[in-house]
């Protein structure tokens, strides 16, 4: 290679790290696409379609870690290219224990692939993996642990008749405990008149062969450990693929100096191809390769259409075309535009405020053209919306792998259904709810769903059920975690909830009752798991959801069941709010928290303790909150206090605060009052209203923590 | 200009074989499986194929069996970029009617030392 001397020079233009970031992207993907299915594949009916599959996942990845320079990344995805390899060839049967491996190989590639992004610090050790993958490549079922046996292999001869070592099978059919020997010869004497088998025992050496001489002499037996050299592959002797140009990691079927040179540069790169050019290089002769027999050709040229027919079947459905339909773009320029499309609809409320003044007849294409300008902003907010949007799917996603692991990890049977994937939520939001989710989801996983024996017992199937469901409820979602386990039982949380000093009466209805696991600190486990942990979760779910904007309600029957339903807004960006006058200010509270407003009549409000005021609303006493004194709004013309009352309601709390005037509902876009100016206490949010002023969002929850404090 | 049809299924792979072909002045059709490369073949003139051997609808080997199956891409050279340099790949290389191979993975370079010896 003596042409490389002027290349040196070009070695520094090559920066790969320009590449890193669309790698990494990919191998996410593909490792998803691994994990997805694994978790799907049945072990006992594999298709060819879906071994090769992820077999091409292995190899996409330790291609591009190679290239790139991902030294760990190439040597665990070549181990587990090498096991799927003979698997897609069917030279070892999928098991379930391959299957484990493999996604727990997924795992760790994620985390050295994490590494590189920066993500995390330290990359997991395989050494232990790797050995593992090697072993099950090597064709060894990985034993369960302590059972002591070996995989050896046994070599006898030189033999005469090849037939004479059939009688080692039969002593292993006659003697079960002596473990497995299969012969990996195909039944056939080497061409040194040796037979080969490769046994799994956990006899030692000297009793092996001590069995053997019933049918061999001593000195013909030669046992060995089974290394992946010596384990079975189907490596065909092809002597004629030498070729005779060879490099360093490359080489030519033919002398690439006998090669046509082709001609076609600049000019005849454009030549239309119906127009007939004089020196293409289709005109020359034919290389050395298309001189193989014609016949041969087009007979493999036929098996190889139809392969890829059918496999075109298979993975078109799987998204072909895909890349070309859609478009990758940062979030930030999709913020952006929904930022100015914020601002868009600001302002159209603004001149649709301002329009009202004008005579209506006089103005009347200002005025249509208004309605227009109304309908299309809302057309275009909600089209820029839908971008954030994201289907469920992937929250839902990740259940799976966890119910598979949580099921081996508690020894229950578990069953994960998924219902309305499609539903579609704010990227913002679904970040945010996958950790609520998983905390609901392992509940139901190892409180909820009862053992094997004692659904059997119950007379239920062995097997638990935990349902997750999204469908869109009017402008909210709903997000539903449903288990067929042991439900929630009464007396045992009353019992807790007294331990634990909290508020128990006996004629508490069920749904109170339940309400109190949402407590901090509650818990009901008997004991602490690893899986669920120490039952803090409950109240940090329920804040966690609130957070959002959301609301969060369970119910239970004892011995069918639980079932959990979070509602979430649709979009932090946009809410519906309902305006408020307080002095000469206006609020905004949000319509979801809203639960009524009435006006009281005088002597309804009733004075407790030094400062505190309660308004009895159906036989239930709650707290008075006065907006004018917690925002310090003045009310000079209002000497007396306002008889209008609106009930809010957050984390299962209600207050009745009181207003001044109920202006109105209307959708409002959110703006993040911290990020532009600072935190105001019990302030959520700012938006600007039609008439160009700003309007604060009244952050309920904090309200009634205030007024319970 | 020369053109080459870079087929690779990895859009990883791909950019950096096109990247670093266009910045040594080759003119670059890029295809994400077997199928898409000979379509693309069919509709355009290339001096050069590179393809991937594993990929999904048609693989590499089929591929170049399909390309020469062509009338105009009887002399056009082929390399098939392979992670297995095993001989039974070459064999079947061979067979299909494939000018050579490169081993992945490549540094640039080398990339274009293999890519100067059969186009010129």
């Amino acid at each position: 290679m003596g042409e490389i001397t002027n290349q040196g020079l070009q070695q520094a233009d090559f920066d790969l790290s320009q590449f890193y970031a669309v790698f990494f992207e990919e191998a996410g993907e593909n490792l998803q696409t691994m994990e997805s299915m694994l978790l799907a594949i049945d072990v006992e009916a594999a298709s060819d379609d879906e071994l090769n599959a992820i077999f091409r996942v292995a190899h996409s990845i330790k291609g591009g870690a190679a290239t790139f320079g991902f030294a760990d990344v190439t040597v665990l995805t070549h181990e587990l290219e090498t096991l799927l390899d003979r698997v897609r060839k069917h030279e070892l049967t999928l098991t379930r224990g391959m299957v484990d491996v493999l996604l727990e190989a997924g795992d760790a590639l994620r985390a050295q692939l994490a590494r590189y992004q920066g993500s995390t610090a330290d990359s997991p050790d395989t050494t232990e993996l790797v050995v593992r993958i090697k072993r099950l490549a090597a064709g060894e079922a990985i034993a369960p642990a302590g059972d002591g046996r070996r995989q050896l292999l046994v070599r006898v001869g030189p033999l005469k008749d090849g037939a004479i070592a059939d009688g080692l099978a039969d002593l292993f059919r006659d003697i079960p405990a002596l473990g497995v020997l299969q012969p990996i010869d195909g039944g056939a004497l080497s061409a040194d008149g040796f037979r080969e088998f490769q046994v799994q025992t956990a006899s030692p050496d000297s009793e092996l062969i001590e069995l053997f001489s019933f049918h061999v002499s001593k000195e013909q037996v030669s046992i060995g450990p089974m290394s992946p050299r010596t384990a079975p592959a189907v490596v065909p002797p092809s002597s004629d693929g030498a070729a005779p140009v060879e490099g360093d990691g490359f080489g030519f079927f033919v002398d690439p100096a006998g090669l046509p040179a082709s001609q076609p540069s600049a000019g005849e790169a454009d030549v239309s191809p119906g127009q007939p050019a004089g020196e293409v290089p289709a005109e020359l002769p034919v290389g050395e390769p298309a001189a193989a027999p014609a016949e041969r050709r087009t007979d493999e040229r036929r098996k190889a259409d139809r392969r890829s027919g059918d496999r075109d079947k298979g993975e078109k459905t799987a998204g072909a075309g895909l890349e070309s339909s859609t478009l990758r773009v940062s979030v930030e320029k999709v913020d952006q535009l929904i930022n100015l499309v914020g601002e868009l609809v600001i302002t159209q409320a603004m001149l649709t405020q301002q329009a009202k003044q004008f005579d209506p007849v006089q103005y009347q294409n200002l005025m249509s053209g208004i309605s227009d300008l109304e309908r299309n902003t809302r057309h275009l907010q909600e089209s820029v919306m839908s971008i954030r949007m994201i289907p469920m799917s992937f929250v839902f996603n990740r259940f799976p792998r966890m119910i598979r692991d949580l099921a081996a990890k508690l020894g229950k049977d578990l069953e994960l259904k998924m219902v309305g994937e499609a539903t579609e939520l704010d990227k913002g939001l679904i970040e945010k709810i996958i950790d609520p989710l998983t905390h609901l989801v392992r509940n139901s996983a190892d409180h909820g769903i009862e053992s094997p024996a004692r659904r059997l017992a119950a007379g239920k199937s062995a097997t638990g059920t935990i349902t997750l469901a999204a469908s869109h409820q009017g402008g909210s979602i709903l997000i539903e975690v449903r288990d067929d386990g042991a439900g929630l039982n009464r007396d045992k949380i009353m019992g807790k909830a007294r331990d634990r000093g909290l508020a128990v009466r006996e004629d508490m209805t069920d749904h109170e009752v339940w309400a109190l696991i949402w407590e901090p600190g509650f818990s009901t486990a008997d004991e602490i798991s690893d899986v669920s942990g120490r039952g803090v979760g409950m109240d940090v779910v329920r804040r966690n959801i609130s957070a959002l904007g959301g609301s969060v309600d369970l119910d239970s029957a004892e011995g069918s069941g639980t079932r959990v339903s979070i509602r979430l807004p649709l979009t932090l960006a946009i809410m519906d709010g309902m305006s408020i006058g307080v002095g000469d200010e206006t609020y905004i509270l949000p319509l979801a928290s809203v639960v009524e407003s009435f006006q009281v009549q005088p002597g309804m409000i009733q004075s407790v303790g030094s400062s505190g005021r309660v308004v009895k609303v159906r036989n239930e006493y709650l707290p008075v909150v006065a907006l004018d004194e917690v925002f310090s709004v003045p009310r000079p013309d209002r000497e007396r206090g306002s008889s209008i009352l609106v009930i809010v309601e957050a984390e299962g709390r209600r207050i009745a605060a009181v207003v001044d005037e109920l202006l109105g509902q209307h959708q409002v876009v959110v703006k993040n009052l911290e990020s532009n100016y600072r935190r105001v206490p019990y302030v959520s949010g700012a938006t600007i209203l039609g008439d160009g002023r700003v309007a604060l969002i009244i952050d309920v929850t904090g309200l009634t923590k205030r007024a319970r404090q | 200009m020369h053109s080459i049809l870079a087929v690779d299924d990895s859009a990883s792979m791909r950019q950096m074989v096109a990247f670093t072909l266009k910045g040594a002045g080759y003119n670059v059709i890029e295809a994400a499986d077997g199928a898409e490369a000979l379509e693309k073949a069919k509709g355009a003139r290339v001096d050069l194929v590179l393809t991937d051997q594993n990929m999904p609808r048609m693989d590499g080997i089929s591929l170049v069996r399909n390309l020469r199956g062509l009338p105009h891409y009887n002399g056009t050279p082929i390399l098939i970029l392979t992670t297995e340099s095993s001989d039974e790949m070459k064999a079947k290389g061979k067979a299909a009617g494939a000018t050579g191979w490169l081993v992945k993975p490549f540094d640039p370079n080398r990339l274009l030392d293999v890519i100067k010896k059969v186009i010129r």
